[in-house]
């Protein structure tokens, strides 16, 4: 068992062995099920990611609150007129980010990695990156186990949810566990998937939590776009041989420390931030009255 | 560890939102539903905290309702459960508080029938956990992560033995096991995570014992 990532990558290290690989038989080892068990149950989650994904580039609904919806069909309308300036993998990435969030907003089935909030970013860049890759089935599925590795460190020592730690410990670990897992299906290895997820972190760092009529929208949509274009490029950075000047655990640590010292009013309260904007009041009295 | 499964990082599959607001908040619905044994005709929701400000545009009632009727997280049925559990003659009563909670996302279910009522307190964590807090009144703590045996008795010495001794006969392996007492040699709750699920006949044969009240045995969610 793995509780930091430098034990992760050691491990890796010594028993040569991947990210999702030492996952998948930590799993197996503290579920008391096979290893082909574990991996069924992860497939059953990117069967849900691939539905969603499907539904959200699509179907251009707005949510029942009307705040979000259709951005997802933008963006692959654009793609497929113009050349965009970021480059298609990373607009792909993008948009099918926005289109799970999107669908999540509608009250759709996603699954939650690791929460609802960041739902988007790891399917979003597994469902770019896998076809530019060749990816076949099996190597999607590790994708989501290397994802889940680094989410159960960060999880362990630090925070996934918007209440707790703010946005940074939700969309900020989805971005972290999709830049690893980027890099170790691009054939990266198991410490440039760990520097990865430091140069991803430490750029989502004091980010609030302040969802606009305490919905899971606005500004959620849209920090799932930047998470998943932040995750693809920190995981190039990586693969370039790039090194975080801090260590990883240590940014999961700051990261931990940031969120206890962040007031309540920009922990998912919708008190302050983007939520207690003029817009962001009436956009609250909009949907609830004055109530 | 507060997380022990990947499957606490990529999942679990469900109906969005969000995963403490309808995630969690159905998985104490389903926990409390687990727990009375069948379906309730009458169940009281009280939502404190970040719930009590959000539920009505997160959903969170229509998840908790989705609990109680027993669907799980991911079941399409979640978006119509209020009008299920209209169809299905459940009365529900949803109120909010002003108090303070000590996690933000706490709700309060009783659910109920013609002959039983069970009262959890629940606090929706993240990702998709929850805790369950407080069971009629006792203090305790239930993932839902194991199987778990709930055992209302009347305090008195050697009955811990008693009861572990009866799982110990039928093989079951206790992972961790808490009691609650409201005072000394008054009403008590044992609450046993157990690594197997507690038959039936077990459930009869702990019931059996002198001062027990009353078994539950919840599968893990």
């Amino acid at each position: 068992m793995f509780r930091t990532i430098a034990e992760l990558v050691e491990l890796c290290s010594t028993e040569n062995k991947k990210i999702s690989q030492i996952m998948i038989e930590t799993e197996s080892e503290t579920s008391g099920k096979s290893q082909q068990e574990v991996i069924d149950m992860m497939e059953r989650n990117l069967d849900v990611m691939k539905e969603a994904v499907e539904r959200g580039i699509v179907e251009p609904d707005r949510s029942r609150s009307g705040l979000t919806g259709g951005d997802a069909v933008l963006l692959q309308t654009y793609m497929k007129e113009k050349e965009p300036l970021s480059g298609k993998l990373l607009l792909d990435a993008v948009s099918k980010s926005v289109a799970t969030n999107e669908v999540n907003a509608k009250m759709g089935t996603i699954c939650a990695t690791p929460t609802a909030g960041a739902c988007g970013i790891v399917p979003g860049t597994l469902f770019a990156v896998a076809p530019k890759l060749n990816a076949d089935r099996e190597q999607m599925v590790r994708y989501l186990f290397t994802a889940g590795a680094v989410g159960f460190v960060i999880a362990n020592n630090a925070f996934i949810s918007g209440a707790a730690g703010g946005c940074q410990a939700e969309v900020g670990s989805a971005t972290g566990m999709a830049a690893a897992a980027i890099v170790e299906m691009a054939g990266g290895s198991a410490e440039q998937s760990a520097q990865a997820v430091a140069i991803a972190l430490k750029n989502m760092l004091g980010l609030v939590c302040d969802p606009v009529a305490g919905l899971v929208e606005v500004p959620c949509v849209k920090r799932n776009a930047m998470g998943a274009a932040n995750a693809m490029v920190a995981a190039d950075m990586a693969l370039a041989g790039i090194r975080s000047a801090i260590p990883t655990d240590e940014v999961i640590e700051a990261m931990y420390r940031i969120g206890c010292a962040m007031p309540n009013t920009l922990k998912e309260t919708a008190l302050g931030g983007l939520a207690a904007t003029p817009t962001g009041r009436e956009l609250e009295r909009r949907i609830f009255g004055d109530a | 560890m507060k997380y022990r499964s990947v499957f606490d990082i990529i999942g679990p599959i469900m109906i969005g939102p969000s995963s403490s607001h309808t995630a969690g908040a159905a998985r104490i619905g389903l926990l409390a539903r687990n727990l009375f044994g069948n379906k309730p005709t009458r169940a009281d929701i009280l939502f404190y905290g970040s719930f009590a400000k959000t539920y009505k545009g997160h959903g969170t009632d229509i998840a908790i309702v989705g609990g109680i009727l027993g669907f799980d997280t991911f079941d399409k049925r979640m978006t119509e459960s209020l009008s299920i559990a209209k169809e299905q003659h459940v009365d529900i009563t949803i109120r909010t508080s002003d108090d303070i909670p000590n996690h933000p996302n706490t709700a309060r279910v009783t659910i109920s029938d013609e002959t039983k009522t069970v009262s959890v307190c629940g606090i929706s964590i993240g990702g998709g956990k929850m805790e369950i807090t407080e069971v009629d009144g006792f203090p305790v703590r239930i993932t839902g992560d194991m199987p778990t045996l709930l055992v209302w008795h009347e305090d008195r010495y050697g009955l811990v033995a008693a009861v572990s001794e009866i799982l110990a006969a039928h093989k079951i392996n206790i992972g961790y096991m808490d009691m609650a007492r409201k005072s000394r040699g008054a009403q008590a709750l044992m609450v046993i995570e157990t690594d197997q699920a507690a038959s039936e006949v077990i459930c009869q044969e702990l019931c059996a014992l002198s001062y027990i009240n009353n078994v539950s045995s919840i599968a893990a969610l």
